[in-house]
Formats: C-alpha cells, structure tokens, sequence
C-alpha cells in the first residue's frame, strides 16, 4: 500500500512568554531569558497510507491539533518533514476563512481559492456546494448575518467539494444539528468508500471506533500508541485511568488466566450492542496450575461517567465453576436493556473463592452503544390499561 | 525561492480574492464606493488650482506637479501602513488557513495598486484635457518612456519594504506607530510638494565628508522615484530647459541611471526582505 501522509520526525517548540514582549521597548528592556521553551510535538513519525482514515486522540495539550496543523502547513514545524501527495483540505474551525463582510457566494470563491481551486473550477462546483448546504436562499446574503449553524454546513460543503485527496477535520464534526451530523459522517464515508485520506482529530472516541480504520494516540507530544481505534482508544483509556493510582491495567497470579473475551449482541454484533438488544460476554478460562474453584465476574462502565451500569459474579449469581483444570468457557447474558449510546469498557476478573486475585483485565473491551434514531427506538415497557365506567 | 514562487502562483487565485475582498470591505456600505478613491485626487486638483489662483505660486501648473509625485508616495505610504497591518488583520485566516503569507503583504500592495491606477487615471486624463482643452504650451513626450520605468521602481521597492514592515510588525506592535512618525519624516525628505531644484541650488554648496549634500539627498530611493516621476508626467507640461528651472536639470540618461541603481538595489531588498518574511511566516500563526 502506498503512503499518503509521511510525517517524519516532527517536532514544534513554541516559545511561551511570561509576558510576552509585544513592543519593542519591552523587548529592549525584558531579557531573552524570560521565554521558556515548550515542546508541543517531539520527534512524532508515522505514515498514513493512501486511503486509510486516521484518528488521532489524545488529552488536552497532547499535540494533537498541533500535528494536524503542522501537515495542513498552518505552522511550520522546528524540526522534520511532512509530505503528503495530492490536494489536501483542512477542516480546523467551521467559518474560518469566511469574511463576514462578503456575502454566501463571495466567501465560497474565497475559501475554495485557499483549497486551491481556480474561479472556473469553483464555478463548476458552486452549485452543488450550496445544494449540500441548503442555503440557496442566502448565498447574497452577507455571513455576517449567517447563524453559526449556517457557518458551519457552508464550510464543510466548500470543504468537501474541492475534490481533496486528503481531509483533514478537527473536532468539527461535532457542530451542527443532528441530521447535518449525519450527512457530514455519509459523506465522510463516501470519501473513505472513493480511496480518500482522512485524518479525523476528535475527543469523541465512539466517532474514531465508528469511522476510523486506524488511530494514533498522542502524549505529551509523542506518539503514544500507534494501531487498530480498538486498541488506541484502550490504550487511552487506561493512560487516562492510569492517573488514578488504584487503577491497574492487568494483574494477577495467573494460576487460572482469562485467555479469550468476546463480546457479542444477540444480533451477532461484535462489540456492539444496539438499545433494547440483548449482549452476550463470552469468557474463556484457561489453568496453568488445576485450582479447587473460582469465579467470574464482569463489570460495564461507561466511559464517560466512569461508573459501572452492570455488573455480575458467577458466585453472586449462584454459580460454581467447580474444579478448573483445562479450558472452561463462562457466558453472562444481559437480556435486552434500554442501553444509553455511547461508549463502555468492559472489566473482566477472575478469582478464588478466598479472595486471591487469579487474573483481572480491568476496562480492556471496548463495547459501543450506536447512537439510534428516536423513530426506530422502542420503549421496552408494556402499557397497562384501565377501564372506568362513568 | 523557486520552489517557493511556484507556491505563490498556485495561489494567485487566493491573491485576486484578497485583493477583491479588500476592495470590497472597504468600499462597501459607502454609497459612492470606488469613486472615494478618485474624490481624493479630484479634491487635491480642485483644492491646489483654486490656492495656486489665489496665492500665486511661482511653481507654473502646480497641481499637475504635485500630484505626479504625492500619487507615488500615497501608493507606497498606503502599501505600508496596509501592510503592517496585514497579517494581523487577517489573523483569523493565518490561524486557519494554509496559503503562502506572502500573499496578505502582497494583497495589501494589490489594493494600494488600484487606487493608484485610478488616480493616476484621473491625472493623465487632467494633463490631457486641460492642456488640449485649454491650448497650454503644448505637449513634451520624449521623456514619457521614464514613466513604466519608474512604476518598476516604485512597485518593486513598495513590495519589498512591505515585506518587512508586514513581518515587523507581527512581533512588534509598535513598528505600526513607528511607520507613521517615519513616514512624515520621509514626506518632507521627498521632493513632493517643494521643487526638487531649490533642494539641489542649496545642497550642493554645502559639502559633508568630501561629498555634496545634492549626492546625499538622493540616497533617499522615494527621492529619486518621485523625481521620475516629476520628470515622465511634470515635463510633459514643463519641459527641463524652458523658462526658470524647477526640477533639477539632471541629464535624462543620469536619472535614468540613477533609477536603474535604485531598482537593482530594490530588487535585491526585495530578496532579503521576501526570504526574512517567509522565514518568520512559519511562527505567524502561533504569535498571532
């Protein structure tokens, strides 16, 4: 597979003023010394190959936007060299490059100049642009008296419509009303579907497991974690919880190991589950030494609150795995459940009846609640009925 | 630098929206809109005939002679207070957008251009009407050739100055006060609206360094261009040699000389002062 985006030994140092020296009688009198350097990107390399979509997560202040900035050359790096091959499009801000005193129709040629397309090439595009983003009645109309929604759908209509081999998009996904949203992910979509690049930075990790085929973890300015969304968004979240000291990862004695976890909806989904669907959690065990007895248990946590919304044991539940001495399989059923979307993690353990910890994987699956249409959902109630006579 | 110009022909297109959307903002909402531009050069005719009736001014068509030099230095004067300004003004596209910087300074110059040209639409159409209209002295075009050559000069010496003052000013805020001090010093450095002549028959009595002051004087570049320009559009009306002197009677060739220094070193300005601003470009969105 050939490489579309070659990031090559990256690395940005911005100066940070304690106060900075805007004058230049300020920056006679105020020394050298009192600029500090900050590191935003070390020394970041990674290739994204020609078609794949990309996410790229990490906390606040990773570098992220940073890097993305950097390949869409609105900063020059310090140190490095990124290529890239055809037309690239940046997405950072919805609105930026708009002038408000230019009118709907003005600013498309603006912003499609800056993706680099000529007034004839925009004019061939230009009513498509203005199609996708419904706003035929206002394309004369000054931006300043455009509503931000507005701003919005118009700058990712330009945006996509220049025909760019490569996208990126910062956190810009997240604007809008729910059904531009959507049309803004089909879209994102045909352009994976059309063998085109994407980079995607966003928070939402549930966009990056739903749409990415690949994902990049920052840290502090380096790469963290580089591989499947599964995989990065975990590794994420772990570093995340890896602040809280009683969290750790992956612990145990090992006499009895969890060698295998699937997760599965009753439609089959793996690693997913739909509201109202029942989940199946699949456990497979494995000793390395023959134990009496041990349990089982499980946990859900949301990712977003942290907080558990189902657990189970088998000895709680009133099973017993009995003596273990080969390969056992454990099944917990959740019957259907008015699941809210988003994103959980999955915690499986594995214990003595005393207590001993055999082997614990804690919040190491990944299990996606898709965001449904309000139509499609139903109520897992039963209405009760009463009869009066009057 | 090669590399780096094909950059900035991709870009034109973003160049020309620039240029339009300046023209635009600034034009619109004012019901005249372009014609504000010309008012300006229309007034000064109108204003400078009516002083020069009333005051008797012993310099002969002084309206045309004042304008064929304060039109060059309003264009370089609005290109750099423009310019400084540029980058930051458009901070919400440095921040933003990926395009070669080059073109804010650039596009600050691009506006400045089209007032110019309208203004010196206006002159011309003045010098021919009113000399054909009112049977003056008759037409002297031989010297009229100095004319796109001193718009050389003037352009490539603007754009390379702005250059600077544009990536100046992005660190220091104060080069924008600065400009304006230094532009009225340079105002009355310039030989605009006093005669160039007068400044000559002084200076050159007066010796610094083994040197005259005459030669000193004209190491101001915006001197000699606007000296060009006297001599292309002025002589048209007042030939050098007829009657009192007032632009100083250089030899042609000696000021077209003079010229051609001043665009080779406006060339080599434009260079340095390109590659300084493309260099402190990469840090503009972050200082911003």
């Amino acid at each position: 597979m050939t490489t579309a985006i070659r990031i090559d030994g990256i690395s940005k140092m911005f100066r940070l003023y304690r106060e900075r020296p805007t004058s230049l009688k300020q920056r006679l009198l105020v020394s050298r010394s009192r600029s500090e350097e900050f590191w935003a990107l070390r020394d970041v390399s990674f290739d994204i190959a020609d078609g794949s979509s990309l996410g790229l997560i990490g906390h606040n202040g990773s570098g992220k936007t940073t890097l993305l900035k950097c390949v869409a050359g609105i900063l020059r790096p310090t140190a490095g060299t990124i290529r890239y091959r055809g037309r690239l499009a940046a997405l950072l801000e919805l609105g930026a490059g708009f002038h408000p005193d230019l009118t709907g129709r003005e600013n498309v040629y603006l912003n499609a100049s800056f993706l680099g397309l000529s007034r004839r090439e925009t004019d061939r595009i230009y009513d498509d642009v203005v199609a996708f983003a419904e706003l035929e009645a206002f394309m004369d109309n000054q931006v300043k008296f455009y509503s931000s929604g507005m701003l919005v759908r118009l700058g990712f209509a330009v945006a996509v419509h220049v025909d760019p081999e490569v996208l990126l998009i910062d956190e810009v996904l997240a604007v809008g009303d729910e059904s531009f949203q959507r049309r803004c992910l089909d879209r994102v979509r045909r352009f994976q579907s059309e063998g085109r690049t994407i980079v995607l930075v966003t928070h939402a990790l549930d966009i990056v497991r739903e749409v990415c085929d690949e994902a990049v973890m920052l840290d502090h300015g380096k790469v963290y974690a580089v591989g499947s969304p599964d995989d990065v968004v975990r590794t994420l979240r772990h570093r995340f919880l890896s602040d809280d000291p009683l969290f750790v990862p992956e612990e145990g004695s090992r006499e009895v190991e969890i060698s295998g976890v699937a997760i599965e909806s009753d439609a089959g989904v793996r690693d997913s589950v739909r509201p109202g669907e029942g989940l199946t959690i699949t456990v497979d065990l494995r000793a390395d030494v023959a134990v009496a007895d041990a349990a089982v248990s499980f946990a859900v946590v949301s990712a977003s609150s942290n907080h558990p919304v189902i657990e189970g044991k088998t000895s709680l539940l009133g099973v017993s795995l009995g003596p273990v001495d080969r390969k056992k399989r454990v099944r917990f059923r959740i019957p259907p459940a008015p699941w809210a979307s988003g994103t959980y993690f999955v915690s499986v353990g594995l214990d003595s009846p005393d207590g001993r910890l055999f082997h614990v994987q804690t919040q190491h699956y990944p299990l996606t609640v898709p965001e449904m249409d309000h139509i499609a959902m139903k109520l897992p109630v039963r209405p009760t009925v009463e009869v009066e006579d009057l | 630098m090669g590399p780096r110009l094909r950059e900035l022909i991709a870009h034109r297109e973003v160049l020309v929206n620039l240029v339009r959307k300046e023209l635009k903002v600034k034009y619109t909402a004012s019901v005249l809109g372009a014609v504000w531009s010309l008012l300006n050069p229309v007034m000064f005719l109108a204003v400078f005939s009516l002083v020069v009736f009333v005051l008797d001014n012993n310099v002969p068509d002084f309206p045309v002679f004042l304008l064929s030099g304060l039109l060059a230095w309003n264009f370089l004067a609005n290109s750099l207070q423009a310019g400084a300004r540029s980058v930051i003004d458009n901070a919400n596209l440095v921040k933003k957008m990926a395009f070669p910087r080059e073109i804010l300074p650039l596009a600050a110059v691009g506006v400045a251009l089209f007032d110019f040209a309208l203004q010196s639409v206006v002159l011309l159409l003045y010098i021919a009407v009113y000399f054909v209209g009112f049977s003056g002295p008759g037409f002297h075009l031989p010297e009229l050739w100095l004319y796109p050559v001193v718009i050389a000069v003037l352009l490539v010496f603007t754009t390379a100055l702005t250059f600077w003052v544009a990536a100046l000013n992005v660190r220091y805020r104060d080069v924008g006060h600065l400009l304006n001090l230094a532009l009225l010093v340079w105002f009355w450095a310039t030989p605009i609206v006093y005669q160039g002549w007068l400044v000559q028959r002084k200076l050159e009595t007066i010796h610094i360094l083994g040197l005259d002051a005459w030669a000193l004087y004209l190491l101001n570049p915006v001197a000699v261009i606007v000296l060009g320009f006297q001599r292309a559009l002025y002589s048209i009306v007042r030939p050098v040699g007829g009657g009192d002197p007032i632009l100083p009677p250089m030899d042609l060739p000696m000021l077209a000389g003079i010229l051609l220094l001043v665009l080779a070193a406006s060339v080599v300005l434009l260079f340095l002062s390109w590659r300084s601003f493309f260099n402190r470009s990469g840090d503009f969105a972050e200082e911003l």
